[in-house]
């Protein structure tokens, strides 16, 4: 057999990637394209585990039944995106059980957002419109993601995501004609959700460790703050529209550039509250622990019975 | 009173506390596609509760809407059976406890399809389908756990030992239902009671669990008196409307 | 593996209408075939995106090896009359 160089299999791989052919699992990739992929993608679902417990914390007490069946329904939904992501990540040869681990044992990261309490209903509403909305923002653009199986997860994913945003928006506009008490509700949701909303897009470009060869590598598609500067655009109007204020005193519009000028984000705070000293870092990683620790009896137990079953299959 | 309200309540209240106790789950399952499964039959559960519990409000036409009864009863005035508002304890508690239910479940909506309350017999046919779905799942559950591990099987045994006796309440009957029986709308639950303990006893045995001798049968939710946790769940589930009443959400 | 706390990871095919074929969607985690097939039905029809569902487990399925792809697939991009298109037919011949 002829012998392949390495530079060759890597311009292989950058030509198919230049012209836009998906690179799908058995696929030659280069080893640091595929360890980028397992710790975005695994992030991406951790992500997607933990939000469930921030918007968790209301399905008990949602006000009616129908908001009940629709944030219940949401949150299964996150359940799900996990696991398609998670689906993605094994196809790269990667334990699914392993990146959990990661996650419990604090080496692998989750979206800093979760991170925040969510003390009153319009959380519901503030996390629909704001971080779902930013989530959304993200994550279209990695449905034309290079690695195969993770954008057709992302496709699955944009799919179903499309109703969550509309269902916060929702809460946050019958909140916001409500009763002085319920748009003072809203009003505090969204001063607490604004800032931490525009950190989800990561630190800025130039701040940005693993972005130049994302994009290159076509993982990434937009650059952090080109997608901020987006979200922005799109969502101060939403909120003139509704009748409440960004918490951003700094907030502008530039006739010229066409876009909303907004004000300098607290890193100090992002950054903390990465590694691990947000309000409820601890709550929430001890959540996902106890749910693994405390069902340990039950995912033997399956095993054991399929085990027996399968032994008395072929006595 | 009015026998068909009280009867709704009796099966919308079912609905709506099972699904609630389960709703708690969603997040912290034992894996995440039984997180998902979970959430399934929760939401199933509520669907259900909002069906019944609207036509409760229109058969009572007093101008209570289904969130109305579902938000602003008092305890006494809910009429689900003890077990479903039992605490959802580890997942072998919760799944016998859902196993129990289920096969009761089953049996009651196919009969109740046949109603001749034509709303009430489209709801039961609707969940009916969903219900199906619930006893395959807890019953395949409850023969894992049992003839599992050693210590599932004693985990799913104690959640066995301590749910047996709410069963017998799911088949309660008195003034009311046989109103509606000689009306031919409600099902008189007498005619399937030995099938439901076969067939418990069936996946019981083939989980090789066994039940405890104690049969003493009780429970009186169906009239309004219930167990020390159906206030906590309540307390957390009226939250928002009895902190702020009238408002829309 | 009969203490294990791993389940076995199963592939999932769903046909999504009748007369269209199965169609890999993802995988997930189960214990046993039973459990494989439920949760395939949670996991990726919550929005009645089918009516059957296959599951295999991911160790008994064999792919082809894309370093063979072009042995495997280029030999029949020659074989052009394979397809209709190849033919010539008179004008006035339709339903052919």
């Amino acid at each position: 057999m002829k012998e392949i160089s390495l530079v060759d299999l890597e311009n292989r791989f950058q030509k198919k990637v230049d012209s836009e052919i998906r690179i799908e699992p058995n696929d030659w990739m280069p080893e640091e394209y595929r360890r980028t992929l397992i710790r975005q993608i695994s992030q991406h679902a951790h992500s997607e585990v933990v939000g469930m417990l921030p918007e968790g914390n209301w399905i008990t007490r949602a006000p009616n039944l129908r908001r009940k069946a629709v944030l219940l329904a949401k949150v299964q939904d996150e359940a799900g995106h996990g696991l398609y992501l998670y689906s993605a990540v094994e196809t790269l040869g990667a334990d699914r059980e392993q990146t959990i681990d990661d996650l419990h044992s604090g080496k692998a990261k989750y979206s800093s957002i979760f991170n925040y309490p969510t003390p009153t209903w319009a959380d519901m509403g503030a996390i629909g419109w704001l971080v779902d909305g930013a989530a959304i923002m993200n994550q279209v653009p990695l449905c034309r993601c290079s690695y195969g199986p993770y954008a057709r997860a992302m496709v699955r994913v944009c799919k179903e995501e499309s109703f969550h945003q509309r269902q916060g928006f929702e809460i946050m506009t019958v909140l916001a004609q409500g009763t002085p008490e319920q748009k003072a509700m809203a009003q505090d949701a969204l001063d607490r959700f604004w800032w931490p909303a525009l950190m989800m897009f990561g630190p800025n470009d130039d701040e940005s460790k693993h972005s130049k060869q994302s994009m290159k590598w076509k993982i990434k598609r937009f650059s952090n703050d080109d997608l901020r500067q987006q979200f922005v655009d799109v969502t101060v109007p939403q909120a003139k529209l509704i009748g409440l204020t960004i918490p951003d005193p700094d907030l502008k519009w530039n006739e010229k550039t066409g876009h909303y000028e907004f004000g300098e984000i607290n890193w100090d705070e992002f950054w903390q509250v990465v590694e691990g000293n947000g309000p409820c870092n601890f709550d929430r990683i001890k959540a996902r622990k106890d749910a693994k620790e405390k069902g340990m009896w039950v995912r033997k137990a399956a095993s054991a019975h399929a085990a027996k079953r399968a032994a008395r299959k072929t006595a | 009173m009015n026998s068909l309200f009280e009867y709704l309540l009796r099966i919308g209240d079912d609905s709506l506390i099972l699904g609630q106790r389960l709703s708690e789950l969603c997040g912290h399952g034992p894996i995440l596609e039984e997180d998902i499964a979970t959430t399934n039959i929760s939401l199933d559960l509520i669907g259900q509760a909002t069906n019944l519990l609207t036509y409760a409000a229109e058969v009572e036409n007093l101008g209570r809407d289904a969130d109305n009864l579902a938000f602003m009863r008092i305890d006494r005035e809910y009429k689900n059976v003890v077990l479903v508002e039992q605490p959802n304890g580890d997942f072998g508690d919760t799944m016998m406890r859902q196993f129990l239910f289920d096969a009761f479940r089953k049996l009651f909506f196919e009969r109740l399809q046949q109603s001749k309350d034509f709303q009430l017999a489209a709801i039961a046919e609707k969940s009916l389908k969903e219900t199906r779905y619930h006893l395959k799942h807890s019953s395949e559950w409850v023969i894992r756990l049992g003839d599992g591990t050693e210590e599932s099987h004693s985990r799913v045994q104690h959640s066995l030992n301590t749910l047996w006796r709410y069963r017998a309440e799911l088949f309660f009957m008195d003034e009311v239902d046989n109103e509606l029986i000689n009306k031919g709308i409600a099902v008189d639950l007498k005619t399937f009671r030995n099938e439901y303990d076969s067939f418990v006893s069936t996946i019981l045995n083939e989980a090789t669990l066994n039940p405890p001798a104690q049969n003493w049968e009780f429970g009186s939710g169906r009239k309004g008196k219930h167990s020390e946790h159906l206030g906590h769940l309540l307390a957390e589930m009226q939250y928002m409307q009895r902190t702020y009443p009238n408002m829309e959400w | 593996m009969s203490n294990s706390s791993d389940w076995p990871l199963w592939e999932v095919f769903i046909r999504s209408k009748q007369g269209l074929n199965h169609k890999h969607v993802g995988s997930l985690r189960a214990p046993d075939a039973q459990l494989a097939i439920e949760n395939a039905r949670d996991v990726y029809t919550r929005r009645s995106e089918g009516i059957s569902i296959w599951v295999v487990e991911s160790n008994n399925l064999f792919a082809s090896d894309p370093q063979d792809s072009d042995a495997f697939f280029e030999p029949s991009e020659s074989k052009v009359y394979r397809h209709p298109t190849f033919y010539d037919v008179p004008d006035g011949i339709s339903h052919m």
